[in-house]
Parts: structure tokens; sequence; C-alpha cells
């Protein structure tokens, strides 16, 4: 009898993510200093923390509609206005997800049609390029390079749209590189957006964290509005990464059709994170600057200091990420990050499991305490010196 | 007096740590070593930096047995030099650790140290509330910190965080 496979041809073929292997690893050991960490190393502020527990105190305990608590989507309206004006209405124009990972992934399932591409820009998140494919879309890969400070060109973009592509994903500031695009780029990329028909999904989650440039939003960019989606949420500006709260903001057609999907998955997102984000939006501005003055400190730290040691490292302007070239020393990344790890106790990401151009490099998060910092530092210094003479 | 971005970015790191290294405040900074020297000589000049300190939890040292009050002065302001003269008065009591001007209730808030109870009892008394222009004291003392210039004492939150995450 021929044994049929109980999991979708889909599912199995999906390659399991090189960031779990990595965990694994690193768990098991003592003494570890991780710079492996993709979150905030600040705990959600307590005054968020503490209208949380007044959510519960109060009994708000059930759903709330489908696009989220109506006061919180006027809360984001305000925010989006403010910060990077842009002008979407609450009403069909705002959906609260679970976390940005679930408005990436209704806004994929929305769009696209069997077959369909999406270029997906590399370096970037682990999980662009299945997301795309579990909606049916074919994730189609750009390579940035260094060379380019790892931004996407209007060259490499139009080399690769095709009759198939509907949409550039693009994430910026991006992880693992902490790239930012500024707005000249970016009207420059709009430019051929435009002139094929496609759409922008904008992946904002770390637009609070830019340090050296104002951001600027691709829906912000003159014409773009209409053909943006942007994805945002409360998870890297506002240490929340825990509560799993994103939002999606779309032109009205998209959010509505989006929507839909929304509330036969997921209903709604949850109640008591939603009650918190509101508290973050209406009184957390000043800890959100804060806690970017802080990052930009070690940031500066930390670029610095791998340039010292002769891991070549660009400057990058935004998110938590350094990304410094290990080419030097001859190995791969994955080769560079397991040695490091056995050596000397210290986690960084091997950069090709970000895509393919991340190879000869390992992303360092340096949302870590100085005093880590340092520590890693001082070990890694140690190890270049004892593999790159 | 104003001060620009980088000159506030180096209060605000030494604010919470006067130890640090000057290399490290560099690196952690867009100046340089040599920057950062002259710009801390500067705020020290101008006594924008007025002391380098370190918070000490004294409860947790058996050896220390002080005790720490804080009294609510009612004063007669004097025409001309209003609360200035006697706050100076009260201020260079070396018991005296801190002096505010106070708005609400009471004029002065002043924080007193002393060895016992009985010893800024007598300080209160004697010293501090038969002064000419003080009309009224209250004393509170304090039973226990909790959290002093921002820092919580009993703090040992531990990172939870995955060691590796994407």
């Amino acid at each position: 009898m021929i044994k049929t496979s109980y999991v979708s041809r889909t599912i199995a073929d999906l390659r399991p993510s090189g960031i779990r292997r990595f965990f694994d690893l690193a768990a098991n050991l003592e003494g570890v200093v991780s710079l492996g960490v993709g979150e905030p190393d600040f705990v959600t502020s307590w005054a968020v923390r503490e209208a949380a527990i007044n959510s519960l105190e109060e009994g708000f305990t059930s759903y709330t509609a489908n696009a989220g608590l109506y006061e919180l989507r006027a809360e984001i309206s305000g925010y989006m206005e403010k910060q990077f004006h842009v002008s979407y209405r609450p009403e069909d124009q705002i959906i609260v997800t679970v976390g940005a990972s679930q408005a990436l992934d209704i806004t994929l399932r929305t769009i696209l049609n069997p077959g369909e591409e999406v270029i997906v820009v590399e370096p970037c998140f682990v999980a662009y390029a299945p997301l795309v494919t579990m909606a049916g879309g074919i994730p189609v890969t750009v390579q940035t390079s260094r060379a380019d400070d790892f931004k996407l060109t209007p060259e490499q973009l139009e080399a690769a749209i095709t009759p198939k592509t509907k949409a550039v994903l693009i994430c910026s500031p991006n992880n693992p590189t902490g790239t930012q695009l500024g707005q000249e780029e970016l009207v420059m990329l709009a430019e051929i957006v435009k002139k094929h028909d496609l759409l922008v999904i904008s992946d904002e989650i770390y637009a609070e964290l830019a340090y050296d440039e104002q951001f600027t939003s691709f829906a912000a960019i003159d014409g773009m509005l209409e053909r943006t989606i942007v994805i945002n949420g409360f998870s890297k500006g506002f240490a929340m990464t825990g509560w799993r709260l994103g939002f999606v903001c779309a032109p009205k057609e998209i959010s509505e059709a989006m929507l839909k999907l929304h509330q036969y998955a997921m209903m709604c997102a949850p109640t008591m994170a939603q009650h918190a984000a509101l508290e973050a939006l209406k009184h957390g501005m000043q800890d959100v600057e804060d806690m970017r003055r802080s990052y930009r400190r070690r940031r500066n730290y930390i670029v610095k200091s791998f340039n010292e040691m002769g891991l070549d490292c660009h400057n990058p302007g935004g998110a938590f990420y350094a990304f410094p070239s290990i080419e030097k020393t001859g190995m791969t990344s994955m080769e560079f990050a397991e040695r490091l790890l056995t050596e000397e106790l210290v986690a960084v990401v091997p950069g090709d499991v970000f895509g393919k151009s991340g190879e000869g490099h390992i992303r360092c998060s340096y949302a870590s305490s100085m005093e880590q910092l340092q520590e890693a530092l001082k070990r890694m210094e140690r190890f270049m010196n004892n593999h790159c003479k | 007096m104003h001060l620009n971005e980088e000159e506030l970015e180096v209060l605000r790191i030494i604010e919470n740590n006067s130890r640090i290294d000057l290399k490290d405040l560099a690196k952690m900074t867009d100046l340089s070593e040599a920057d950062i020297e002259v710009t801390l000589k500067k705020l020290e000049d101008m006594r924008v930096i007025v002391r380098y300190s370190t918070v000490i939890n004294w409860a947790k040292v058996d050896e220390y047995h002080g005790v720490t009050a804080m009294i609510d002065v009612k004063v007669t302001p004097k025409r001309g030099v209003g609360f200035d003269e006697v706050a100076k008065r009260i201020y260079k009591f070396k018991e005296v650790q801190s002096v505010y001007l106070m708005s609400g209730a009471y004029d002065l808030s002043v924080i007193v140290e002393g060895r016992s109870m009985n010893e800024v009892a007598n300080f209160v008394s004697e010293k501090l509330s038969t002064l000419d222009s003080v009309i009224s004291t209250t004393t509170h003392f304090i039973m226990k910190k909790y959290k002093h210039d921002g820092t919580i004492f009993d703090q040992t939150e531990e990172d939870k965080r995955i060691v590796v995450s994407p």
C-alpha cells in the first residue's frame, strides 16, 4: 500500500528556519552571552503593564470588534498621522492584529492569487518567503549587497519584475542589516512600483528605532498611499513582543478584504493586549524616546568596536542589529557562528539564515545591557585574534 | 544655559554611571575622547555637573545605624531675600542633606540624617525650630527605602528572553 503523507506538500517542502537550529545549540550551553536575541532588552513599561492588569480587574475579558477596539484604532490613526504623516481612517483602513506577523500573513493571503510573485528583498526576516509560499504565491528574492549598504537599488527592483509580480515586500529599518531607506531612495523605488502597477508591503515594525535620519513611511511617498500596505506594531518600539500586538493600514478595498480573512481566521487580537497598547500610544511615547536613545548609544558602541577588531561593519541606521562582515576570517557565517559559540560562548546569528546575500556576515543584536555587550565584545575580540592573524 | 545634543547625551549617560570609562563614553556618543574631556570639564566648571556620587543601600550594612527624616518646615519669608536667607541658615548645618523650596502646605522640605532618632529630634528642637523665621516643623522618619534616585533597591530582574530569536 502506498503511504500518503498527512502533511501538505507546501508545508513539507518549507525549510525549517536556520535560527531554530541555532537556538537549540545555544540553549544547551551554560554561560552563553547572547547577541542573538531579536527583541528589546527592556521589559514593557510599568504604566503599560499596569493598564493591562487594570483591564483584567475591570473585567475586559470578552472579544473586541474584529478590527480591534475602536478607541485603539482611533489612537493608531492619530499616531500614524502624527509620526509618519499618513492618514488612515479608523473605521475601515486599520486592523489590529496578533503581532506584525499576522498582519503580514493576512496581507499576503488577501492579495495573492496562486502563482503570483512577491519580490522579497534579502537579507530579511526569516518568515517573509515562507509566508508568501504559504499564501500560494511565489517569493522572488533580490539580493542586496554590502557595497550598497544592503539597500535595494531601482535597477535591482526593475530587473526582478515579471508579468506575474504582484507586490514588493520591504522592511526598513531592516532586520538583520539595520539598513534604513531614506526618502529619496523610496521615491526612486516608488517610481518603478507605480510604472508596473505593483503593491508595496512595507514592514515598518522598526520605524520607531531610527537613529540618524528621520524615518519615512513608504505610504508617505507621493502617490503611494493607494498602493502601500503598512505593517507595524508594538513589539519593537514599545518593547511589547510577548503581547503579540500589531496592526495593518491599507487602502479601503484591501483592508475590507483583509478583515474578512481576519474575522474568520482570528476573530480579534487579544483584548488585554489591546488595552495595554492603548495606554502605550496615549502615554508611552517618552518611553519610546528613552529606549531609542539607549539603543543608539549601544549601536555606536558596538559598530565602533567591531570595526576596531577587524570586523568590517557598515553603520546601521535603525533597528537593533549590527551586521558585520566576517569575510576576513575565511569562514562561512555558519562556521563562524558555531565556532564563536563553542569556543567563546557568544551567540550570534549566521547571516545566511536571512538569505543568500547574508552569507559572509553575522547578525549581532545590541539589545543587551552594556555589561553584556562589553563581555561579548571582549570574547569576540579574543576570537578574532585567534583566527585572523 | 543651553547645551547641545552631545552635551545632553553625555549628561544622560553619566547620570546613571559616573564611573564609566571615557573611552566607552566616547564610543557611545559621536564625540572623541578628547572632546569628552573638554565637555566634562566645561560642565564641571559651569557646575552643571556638581559632584560624582554613589547610591548606596546602607540598610544592607550591619555597621550602619543612621536614620533619615524628612521635615516639612513653615517659615516667614523676608522682604528682599524671600526664602533664600532662611534656607541658607538651614542648609549650612552639616546634618542637613537636602533643602528644597516647596509649593503647597509648607515652604521648605529639609532632609536630615543623624545617627539616631534622638539625635535628629535634638537637631529639630534645638537648632531648626528655634530659628527666628521658622513657624513650625513636622518631622517624618524614613522607615524603608524602596527606590532612590530612580533606582529600585531590591531589583533582581533577570533576562527572561529566549537565547536566540528571529
